[in-house]
């Protein structure tokens, strides 16, 4: 069910089995639970070392909920979360204990996606990329080294340590976020919409500086993110969610020249093209995002998809393989041709 | 923080300043732009420097009633004698009966100037109880003259002594009362904020239940409550427990919301992926983003609890003479016949009315600098 790595489980480095998070709601004096809200239900992931896994979707489709869970955030409601620990082996951050989560902190790290918010105002820049170093017991003069080192990676000038957050501008700040998230080293870094926040012309100069030190340290990348021309920038595979589910996964390319389900075409016919003449029909979705404490029957999809048929309302689809590789979970996938665009030169 | 801070990069030009500014310092910079609050500032600053000492600055022994001078209006401070420039002075009374009232008038007797001096020798005291001494910050050249500057009240005591030695009291009690229910208040605030579910909904009903009960009848209850032996010393801190019981409700509520909504924050998410412990959260991310805020919300309270401790001691449940506070001095004056004749005795509601204005001025600057959401 999950998309295959070719190269065998070594060069995998997080599996996401079958993960679910359901969310209480509870009403009353007495905060009785009288439902539930099923932001994540069923996702499978895989990511290779090194490289990079988008993960797309609308807001409130569980991708950002998907990510915390992988770094432990949530009490996960059910599946597995396997990472491989350069120093642990597999481990399930499911069902860690706290100790062997600390440990893997090291290693797997994320970039968050507001980067007013995710500063805080009374630290320095020192102190701020310093404190997974102090946490992990690395203090003084050899802490101040390295947070110069990162700053300089990441393309700020070392002797800005000693400002605070409100100094900088927003690109700058998740400049900041960068650097601190790879403080320790890690092997996987999580971006939670890193660039989502910030102005076009400064995303991209912050997913350069990800794929370069992508490049240069060798790092996994699960980005989220709810627009499919960044993703399609920087990402070797793409997910896409739909409340809760992911309903295609393809390699880049593939997704784009051919999508197999309804949504993502959706998606890739918003996307905005540089070539006036070029112009597909861009594809307005009907209706709201289905709600996830009280999902439509049959595909989730269904009451939004114009193609649309009797079974898609009854039953409920499975992700399964279109071709090698292609991932969607639609009843029609084989039946329908769909508009992609040509993708982007990487 | 800092001495490692300071030692990268030495602020240099006015940007480097901003730039580097913790947000004390940028709130400190906001304060100092809004001058109504510094002028309070100063004001309840020479408040309770006079609180402190009050023993040197009382020209007199607050307690010690005086035939002669029995509701003497306050004496004016001059500085010409017989047309000629002389260092302040100023002249005592001579009293004589009103032939039509039979009440005594007083008039000055401009024969013989007292010259006032500073650091003189007068009535002996005891330092906070502990150290003896008789020096007093001002007084008058020769001992047996009397400088009233305030007046005096219907024993002759001398008002600007008792007005400085009920400084002492009202405003510990506005003090001692707010940092009483800030430890209650960030206690119980905090734990419930913090654990939330059934914990925080026990608190905040608690609370609720305790807001709803009318404040006045409440005090009244409590302060009858304490044992009528008890000493002076017994009695304040029993009223600076029953205010603080009902002050401390506030502080939580707003303990409870910082938490709440601090804890959301992305930075804490931040730390928490970081591996940071929960303790490392509470005292490096959570409280430090609140203290600012507390502090404005703590400067607000201070007034309230002085104004309670006034309005008991007023009703003659709270501090009973001969303990000496603005409420106590303020109770003296409850008849009419003082309303006519002595209005000096009213100088005790001034230094009330300026105390809780610079109070609410103060708090009102502390909380706009502390607003991280004005730039």
């Amino acid at each position: 069910m999950t998309a295959q790595t070719p190269a065998g489980t070594e060069a995998t480095i997080l599996r996401v089995r079958d993960l679910r998070m359901h969310f209480p709601i509870q009403k009353g004096f007495l905060r009785r639970t009288v439902g539930w809200i099923k932001a994540v239900d069923g996702v499978d992931l895989e990511l290779g070392r090194g490289q990079t896994l988008g993960l797309v979707g609308e807001s409130g489709c569980g991708k950002t909920t998907t990510a915390r869970c992988i770094l432990g955030g949530y009490e996960v409601t059910d599946g597995e979360i396997l990472f491989n620990d350069p120093e642990l082996g597999w481990v399930d951050i499911a069902s860690i204990s706290k100790d062997e989560m600390f440990s893997v902190r090291r290693n797997a790290q994320i970039i968050l996606q507001d980067p007013y918010g995710s500063l805080n105002p009374r630290m320095t820049v020192l102190d701020i990329v310093g404190e997974p170093l102090l946490i992990n017991g690395i203090r003084g003069s050899e802490r101040e080294q390295r947070v110069a080192e990162l700053l300089s990676l990441v393309g700020l000038r070392p002797e800005y340590m000693s400002r605070y957050p409100h100094a900088f501008s927003g690109g700058q700040r998740q400049r900041i976020g960068i650097a601190r998230a790879l403080a320790l080293q890690p092997q996987m870094v999580i971006c939670d919409e890193p660039v989502s926040a910030l102005d076009v012309s400064i995303q991209a100069q912050i997913l350069n500086l990800l794929e370069e030190l992508q490049d240069r340290f060798g790092l996994a990348y699960l980005f989220v993110a709810h627009q499919l021309n960044v993703v399609s920038h920087i990402c070797d595979r793409v997910a896409v969610m739909y409340v809760g589910k992911v309903v295609e996964s393809a390699p880049t390319g593939q997704l784009y020249d051919r999508p197999r389900h309804p949504y993502t075409e959706a998606l890739l016919s918003s996307v905005p093209r540089p070539d006036p003449r070029n112009q597909a029909d861009e594809i307005v979705l009907e209706g709201e995002v289905a709600d996830p404490a009280n999902p439509p029957s049959g595909c989730l999809f269904h009451p939004r998809c114009r193609y649309a048929v009797e079974q898609c309302r009854l039953e409920e689809p499975e992700l399964r393989p279109a071709t090698a590789g292609h991932f969607v979970r639609c009843h029609l996938a084989d039946d329908l041709e769909l508009m992609g665009v040509s993708a982007p030169a990487a | 923080m800092t001495a490692e801070t300071m030692t990268v990069l030495p602020a240099a030009d006015a940007t480097e300043r901003l730039d580097t500014a913790s947000q004390w310092q940028l709130m400190r910079w906001r304060f100092l732009r809004h001058k109504a609050a510094v002028v309070s500032l100063f004001v309840i600053a020479f408040f309770y420097a006079m609180a402190i000492a009050v023993e040197f600055v009382a020209p007199y022994d607050p307690n010690i009633p005086n035939v002669f001078y029995q509701y003497a209006p306050p004496m004016r401070i001059r500085f010409l004698h017989e047309g000629r420039l002389h260092r302040p002075f100023t002249y005592d009374y001579v009293q004589s009966r009103d032939p039509k009232t039979l009440r005594m008038v007083f008039a000055e007797d401009e024969e013989q100037p007292h010259p006032i001096r500073f650091w003189v020798k007068g009535d002996p005291y005891r330092f906070w109880g502990l150290w003896r001494g008789d020096r007093h910050l001002f007084g008058l050249e020769n001992p047996d003259a009397r400088i009233f500057l305030l007046g005096t009240d219907e024993l002759g005591r001398d008002m600007l002594s008792r007005v400085v030695y009920g400084t002492r009291i009202s405003l510990s009690i506005g003090f001692i009362g707010v940092i009483l229910s800030l430890a209650l208040g960030v206690l119980l605030g905090g734990v419930s904020g913090y654990f939330g579910g059934t914990v925080d909904l026990f608190i905040q009903r608690m609370i609720e239940l305790l807001q709803s009960l009318p404040q006045i009848p409440l005090w009244l209850t409590l302060s009858a409550a304490l044992p009528r032996e008890w000493t002076a010393i017994q009695i304040y801190f029993g009223i600076t427990i029953v205010i603080s019981v009902v002050a401390w409700t506030e502080i939580a509520r707003v303990v409870r919301g910082r938490f709440l909504a601090l804890r959301e924050e992305e930075f804490v998410l931040a730390a928490r992926f970081l591996g940071a412990s929960e303790t490392r959260i509470i005292f490096r991310h959570l409280v430090p983003s609140m203290t600012s805020h507390l502090i404005a919300v703590l400067t607000l309270r201070i007034p309230e609890m002085i104004l309670a401790e006034t309005a008991l001691s007023f009703i003659g449940l709270g501090l009973q003479a001969p303990v000496v506070s603005w409420g106590v001095l303020l109770a003296d004056v409850q008849n009419i016949r003082t309303v006519a004749s002595s209005p000096w005795l009213f100088s005790t509601g001034v230094c009330i009315i300026v105390v809780v204005l610079c109070f609410n001025f103060t708090g009102d600057g502390l909380r706009d600098a502390a607003d991280p959401y004005t730039h």
